[in-house]
């Protein structure tokens, strides 16, 4: 590496840094690339900041950060979604420091500069210090480019970034599978854990498309389930059990086959014993085929989706990221529920969330330790790679024209690395 | 905290006796001897950290921790197996509770509130946990018993970094 970045510069210095089999261990722990990556992927794509149902009112905001910077995503009264920087446009103070709430409009503290739900500047106390030319409409809050999926929210700095219906490409089929798990009703979100970890965010990318790990981390978690719920998570030998590229970065990895399409039901699959008490209670309302539909679903999609740079669609919740340094990356784990679906269901997922997520998760906290160790152990010998070769012997193409391997290979971080380095090469 | 509470009573036997059992837990979380807590707890007893300070419908909200006892019993096991390496490289603990104050008295149990001051150190670093706990113990006839305890952290709507140990 050179010593003198400058992460605007035209040159390809980060194209030796990434290849097809392997990437070098300083993507873990060069400040000067994590700063590049701010620039060059986190401020110039499209990156996830809410999903609608956390904002679901007129005037219904949450706080998110991209890369470094925080905005404010929420709805006006037209129902659009507005992406704010939170930043006054007078001398830089916050004007929001609420993380979720409804407001009218947002007052800086500072000297009560004061602005409408879509960024416009309304006043300013005390106007005669300024020029009669001053004009509002010239200060506005900082707005972003805001585009939606099925209820995903994305945000982008960049005026020019494509459109998200292009950049989600054929990550949109699997976002609309993923849905699925509502069973006829829409996704609501319904809390969070958010953590974090010493490591860099990229690690945490790649594992969310890291089959191979899950048996060996999760041993305590797998043999703290019932068996049926173990079973269905023995994908090492399944051959139905695959990772697709989906271009872009994005790539999805298959761990539960037939969970794929919930709508799908041959009636083979048994339900599990754990749920009979929720079969008894939805059965004295509905009729058999909707409850096993929503009891199929209990445990969300059969896949997790990667979506470049910072969102995971990971089976019954979504894994958000942010990079908040080279060595330091914080997890939001978001739970997902049924909106306007059974209360009985709604719980039963908060349980299951609980059992395996968060700071004391039976699962969290062993990925979180892994991820540390991939930190501290690459900060030994700089100049040796990253191994992401896995599969390489076994990878073909699919129906679709995707990479495809096996879900426990690592086709899903060699999709991710190619865009990174597409990104980090590009000359903005 | 509403303004009604007592302060703890220290001429009440109970009230010595509950505080004395709130020790011997923190001891035995800190020594990591998750055998001898589970046996400090009654058959119905809830370990819970929320999320939501303010919250007491933990089954309708989204924990950290939220186990009744077979929960807990399988939490137990999952941090004593050797299979969890979070577990096998917990932060070394010590912890102290105190600011005791009486927030229920009944003919069969006394509710506690008290401050938790929690230092880990794990590698490089030294974590502060901080929190405002309520513990519930019931007097059976093997004596008295842990049969509530929800730890509310202060930074619970923050990030909560994993741990490996219990609070
Ligand atoms: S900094 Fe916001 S009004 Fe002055
Ligand atoms: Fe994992």
């Amino acid at each position: 590496m050179t010593t003198s970045l400058d992460p605007t510069a035209t040159d390809t210095r980060f194209a030796d840094l990434a290849d097809d089999d392997r990437v070098a261990g300083s993507l873990y722990t060069d400040p000067e690339i994590f700063e590049a990556e701010l620039e060059k992927i986190f401020y110039r794509t499209w990156v996830w900041v809410a999903h609608e149902s956390e904002i679901p009112e007129a005037g219904s905001f949450k706080q998110a950060t991209i890369g470094r910077q925080p905005v404010i995503v929420n709805r006006d009264r037209k129902g659009n979604f507005n992406v704010l920087l939170n930043r006054c446009r007078h001398r830089g103070a916050s004007v929001c420091e609420v993380p979720k709430g409804k407001a009218n409009g947002f007052t800086c503290p500072y000297h009560s500069w004061s602005y409408a739900l879509d960024g416009r500047l309304r006043g300013i106390p005390y106007p005669d210090g300024y020029d009669e030319d001053l004009d509002k409409k010239d200060l506005p809050l900082q707005s972003l480019r805001v585009e939606s999926y099925a209820g995903m929210i994305f945000a982008s700095f960049n005026p020019d970034v494509e459109p998200l219906d292009e950049f989600l490409g054929d990550a949109k089929v699997w976002i609309d599978l993923f849905m699925k798990q509502g069973a006829g009703y829409p996704i609501k979100t319904q809390g969070e854990h958010c953590f974090r970890f010493r490591g860099n965010w990229k690690i945490q990318l790649e594992n969310t498309t890291d089959g191979y790990h899950f048996p060996i981390v999760h041993r305590s978690w797998m043999s703290s389930v019932d068996a049926e719920t173990a079973d269905m998570l023995s994908f090492m030998t399944d051959d139905n059990a695959v990772t697709h590229a989906l271009g872009n970065g994005h790539s999805v990895a298959i761990m539960v086959p037939e969970h794929v399409d919930l709508d799908h039901d041959d009636g083979s699959e048994k339900i599990q014993a754990r749920f009979d008490h929720i079969v008894d209670e939805l059965s004295k309302t509905m009729p058999a085929d909707q409850v096993r539909r929503i009891v199929r679903s209990m445990h969300g999609a059969g896949f997790n989706l990667n979506i470049f740079p910072n969102v995971a669609m990971s089976m019954s919740f979504f894994r958000v990221l942010r990079p908040i340094s080279v060595d330091e990356t914080e997890i939001r784990h978001i739970a997902l529920g049924m909106d306007g679906g059974p209360e009985i269901v709604n719980r039963e997922r908060l349980r299951i969330h609980e059992h395996f997520q968060g700071p004391f998760g039976f699962g969290s906290p062993d990925d979180s330790e892994a991820w540390d160790r991939v930190q501290r152990g690459s900060r030994g010998a700089p100049g040796m790679p990253i191994m992401v070769n896995r599969g390489l012997n076994r990878e073909g193409l699919d129906s679709n024209g995707h990479r495809t391997s096996h879900v426990t290979d690592e086709t899903g971080m060699r999709e991710a690395y190619a865009m990174w380095k597409k990104m980090m090469n590009d000359e903005h | 905290m509403s303004t009604d509470l007592m302060t703890a009573q220290l001429s009440d036997t109970r009230v010595l006796q509950a505080i004395e059992l709130v020790w011997q837990e923190a001891a035995l979380l800190d020594a990591k001897d998750y055998q001898s807590w589970d046996a400090l707890w009654t058959d119905s007893g809830r370990y819970i950290i929320p999320i939501d300070p303010e919250t007491d419908d933990f089954d309708g909200s989204l924990n950290m921790v939220n186990d009744d006892t077979r929960m807990r019993r399988m939490r137990i096991e999952r941090l004593t197996s050797g299979y969890s390496m979070s577990a096998l490289a917990a932060a070394r603990t010590v912890r102290t509770l105190s600011r005791f104050t009486v927030e229920e008295r009944t003919d069969d149990s006394v509710t506690l509130r008290s401050a938790q001051i929690l230092v880990g150190f794990k590698r490089d670093e030294q974590q502060t946990l901080a929190a405002d706990v309520t513990h519930r113990i019931r007097y059976t006839e093997s004596g008295p018993r842990l049969d509530l305890k929800v730890i509310r952290l202060v930074n619970s709507q923050g990030a909560v970094n994993a741990s490996g140990y219990l609070l």
